[in-house]
């Protein structure tokens, strides 16, 4: 029983990690019809600024959190005004510009910080156990759970009660009518970038909690499993994109615990070509 | 002196040309209607007008040059626009459609809800759940929820049932008393009751402009440009017929 | 006569790089030792190997219009299932090369036949969850077979004396040379056959070579398995050139260092692909000796970091030159000669997809 508790806790947190990552990405994809290579990048920006305010710098850990998503956020903003927006007209383009920086960034966190990971200063508070059903259960987990969770509620309240929320909704089901509309959709653009970066660094600078350390790799290795989660949760659904997190989270730890080791993210990924191939208008239906 | 003048407009999408030179001229006041068989290039036409394809040629508004201008910035320059399948957004509810083309600090809300009262009690429904009629009626809500100086319209009546097709007919006669509206219809019984002017087009072409009562008169011309009587049988004609 | 250039100038080059070997042309900068020493044949062979590699990547994305993020997939394929029958069913090397590249052709058929079920996006991220897939088994060494992190050797018992030793360099490069000559010859062959005309006829719009009556998805198809069956025995050569398989070959990076390729070079030229290909495994392995070099370790900070990372040199160049120079190097004589021609001016917010 004791295992199950803490496989489903872990499954959870890894899932809050997804979250964090697929929610932007799912919103990005949704609006812009652009599959964001970088995204899982920015997660590492998150993480490494993060990880830097916190040893270096001196901060605390919050404050080293807010660091960090202040840091991705401004790196995703950027690489919206600076390479998407010029290749609006030529989308595969915008595509392979992610690429390209989703394998530059990586490999100058590398060159600043080496190849090795770096171990991540566990906060007191946050480093400790806690006893849930008989099982001993990591605070981190929890964390991130909490982060998560806190991340969903804002973005349905941004979505349902604003006006760029409004105008992101609408985007998703038809840009262009949207600019018909005298809408400058653009805007919209770089805002869902900001906020896809956010979430992604915040999910960063709390994965160096999660996994203990940080390295220049983690967020594109994390990358693959938020696309299976935005695929599977539906592209532009961020209430989808939450139930899909927990459900790839919980499978995997379950699976690579029960199975032999691997088969959960081998089952994962080969869940992402049978979903597309099952229902291929989740993702496509707009681009044909 | 017309309000919008397109002159040479072109417009190729993926190695197809589709205008091949259009010529249109819309009237500063009443009803302008664009005509023309299926395929000739009417959709399209508004379409480039808009923005929202890649074109080349010219178009003027109100004595302005916006052929260059993006999508959204030819709409705030005064141009409501509801296209040939509604645009509407059917996961939103009706009055998150209307608030989404509010652009004016005082949304014309009365006119609307007193030309289209169904929508105010239609509120909160998700707009995916209307009948096509009443789509058609929020697209024609968002264009005169504002102080718009041109309105295009494509297709308003397609697909509609005669009843329908008629209260739209209406709405859009008493709209075009205040702002003048750019219809493109296939309906002639409907364009013969509220157009002043038309344009025809043909293969992407400006085949005819002139007085659109005068074209539909002259029974040769109407067959030889619009093919009346033989391509358009499932024409539904609100009152009497159109041949 | 500078026609008579144009046209010969290809087997020139060909002649060039089949006498190599003899040669002892020092290149400073370019290469470490002279031209024909080990050294600089296993690089140049490298090199070749790439280019061609890119090649048949591009029947792909630049001649068919599909983009495919799981190419490497078939190159690992043809590498892991030359090695492995000769390490485990115990094949000399031609019938496991036959072996391997025939693996690779039955796998991009089989996963080609349900990728290309779906469109668009939808399809690069199919391939990239199959190859992902398959990264991970490679990685998880499922029976022993695979050996996880360390790859396995190729025996060398099962090769033949001529592929072993570093004096036998010479014949691995001819061979790497060999596979290019090959590539280029089907990738040439096959888009200039009716097939490849269908093609380009998808790549610029599908819908209108359905409308011709002709079904898209069997020549998609036709052209994701030729180009499985290039990068496998692509992966054979990998294998005699590397003397060994390494799940580094499987990951995704190496499906993206594909696309940087063939963008860099000219995406659906005939030559881009090839010079992209040869260029980027130069710059990879330059930048890489360059990154360790006393000269780079001597720079402040600002400048030895970003040169001590090839990846990041080449990813930045890479979004330069999707940036700056749609169609890649080889449009850039072109660009150069017409001048600075304004690219078109796009309706700026205007998003065209789904115009009718």
């Amino acid at each position: 029983m004791s295992t199950v508790v803490l496989l489903a806790c872990t499954g959870l947190g890894l899932g809050a990690l997804y979250f964090l990552v697929a929610s932007g990405l799912s919103l990005i994809f949704g609006l812009m019809d652009v599959l964001n290579f970088a995204h899982g990048a920015l997660l590492s920006v998150g993480a490494y600024a993060a990880w830097w305010a916190a040893t270096d710098g001196g901060t605390g850990f919050w404050l080293a959190v807010v660091f960090g998503t202040v840091v991705g956020t401004a790196a995703s903003v950027l690489l919206e005004l600076a390479l998407i927006r010029p290749l609006y007209v030529r989308p595969r383009d915008q595509i392979l510009a992610t690429v390209g920086v989703g394998l530059a960034l990586p490999a100058l966190l590398m060159g600043v910080w080496g190849s090795d990971a770096r171990p991540f200063p566990q906060p007191a508070a946050l480093s400790g156990t806690v006893g849930l059903l008989g099982a001993t259960v990591p605070v981190n987990r929890f964390v991130l759970m909490a982060a998560a969770l806190a991340v969903l509620v804002a973005l349905r309240l941004f979505l349902a009660r604003t006006r760029y929320g409004l105008i992101v909704r609408a985007g998703v089901e038809d840009r262009a009518m949207v600019t018909a509309l005298g809408i400058d959709v653009r805007r919209a653009f770089t805002l869902v970038f900001a906020i896809g970066g956010a979430a992604a660094s915040l999910g960063g600078a709390l994965a160096g909690l999660y996994f203990g350390s940080v390295n220049p790799s983690q967020g594109t290795g994390l990358l693959i499993f938020a696309f299976v989660v935005v695929v599977m949760g539906g592209m532009g659904s961020v209430t989808g994109a939450a139930v899909a997190s927990v459900g790839v989270g919980l499978v995997q730890q379950f699976a690579n615990y029960y199975t032999a080791a691997g088969l959960g993210d081998l089952s994962v990924v080969v869940l992402l070509a049978v979903l597309l191939l099952v229902k291929p208008r989740g993702l496509t239906g707009r681009l044909a | 002196m017309s309000l919008l003048t397109v002159r040479d407009l072109r417009v190729v999408i993926d190695g197809l040309h589709i205008l091949h030179g259009v010529e249109l001229d819309v009237a500063a006041t009443g009803v302008t209607a664009l005509l023309g068989r299926n395929g000739a290039g009417k959709t399209t036409t508004v379409r480039a007008v808009m923005g929202l394809v890649p074109r080349t040629g010219t178009v003027t508004f109100d004595g302005a040059d916006i052929t260059g201008l993006p999508t959204h910035q030819v709409v705030r320059r005064g141009i409501g626009y509801a296209p040939e399948d509604r645009g509407v957004f059917a996961q939103l509810s009706v009055a998150e459609n209307l608030r989404l083309a509010e652009r004016d600090p005082d949304p014309a809300y009365d006119l609307v809800f007193e030309l289209f009262p169904e929508l105010k009690q239609r509120h909160r429904q998700a707009a995916g759940t209307l009948s096509g009629g009443q789509q058609q009626m929020v697209a024609i809500a968002r264009t005169l929820l504002n102080g718009n100086r041109l309105v295009i319209a494509d297709e308003p009546t397609k697909g509609l049932a005669p009843k329908i097709v008629t209260e739209v007919a209406d709405v859009l006669a008493r709209a075009a008393e205040s702002v003048p509206v750019l219809l493109v219809e296939q309906n002639l019984a409907l364009v013969r009751r509220i157009a002043g002017r038309c344009a025809v087009l043909a293969d992407g072409r400006t085949a005819h402009q002139g007085d659109a009562r005068a074209l539909l008169a002259d029974e040769d011309a109407a067959r030889r440009l619009l093919g009346v009587g033989s391509h358009q049988p499932e024409t539904t004609a609100p009152e009497g017929s159109s041949r | 006569m500078t026609a008579h250039l144009k046209r010969w100038w290809p087997l020139a080059l060909l002649l060039v790089l089949i006498a190599a070997p003899y040669s002892a042309l020092p290149l400073p900068g370019l290469l470490d030792g002279p031209l024909g020493s080990p050294g600089s044949l296993q690089l140049i062979a490298l090199c070749l190997l790439y280019g061609g590699l890119a090649t048949g990547y591009d029947l792909l994305l630049g001649r068919t219009g599909l983009l495919s993020f799981g190419h490497a997939l078939y190159f690992a394929t043809g590498l892991y299932a030359t090695d492995l029958a000769m390490l485990e069913l115990d094949l000399d090397l031609l019938p496991a090369a036959l072996f391997g590249t025939a693996c690779s052709v039955a796998l991009a058929l089989a996963l080609g036949a349900v990728s290309l079920r779906v469109t668009g996006i939808g399809f690069s991220m199919v391939t990239l969850a199959f190859a992902q897939a398959g990264a991970i088994l490679v990685q998880r060494n499922p029976g022993g077979y695979t050996g996880g992190e360390e790859g396995r050797s190729a025996p060398a018992p099962h090769l033949p004396d001529a592929l072993v030793g570093i004096q036998n360099t010479a014949n691995l490069y001819w061979i790497a040379l060999a596979y290019l000559v090959l590539t280029l010859a089907v990738v040439h062959w096959t888009t200039a056959s009716p097939t490849g005309r269908v093609w380009a006829g998808i790549r610029e719009n599908e819908r209108r070579v359905e409308v011709l009556g002709l079904r898209p998805y069997g020549f998609k198809l036709l052209a994701f398995t030729v180009s499985g069956a290039l990068a496998g025995a692509g992966g054979v050569v990998y294998l005699l050139l590397t003397g060994g398989a390494t799940p580094q070959a499987a990951s995704s990076d190496a499906t993206l260092a594909l696309l940087v390729m063939v963008v860099l070079g000219g995406s659906g030229t005939r030559w881009g692909p090839l010079l992209g290909g040869v260029l980027y495994t130069w710059a990879a392995h330059r930048l890489g000796d360059l990154a360790n070099s006393a000269a780079v370790a001597d720079l402040p900070a600002a400048l030895r970091v970003p040169l001590s990372q090839p990846l990041f040199l080449l990813g930045t160049l890479f979004v330069a030159v999707v940036y700056l120079l749609p169609g890649g190097l080889a449009k850039l004589p072109a660009r150069l000669r017409t001048g600075r021609t304004p690219t078109a001016a796009a309706p700026a917010a205007a998003l065209p997809e789904g115009a009718a």
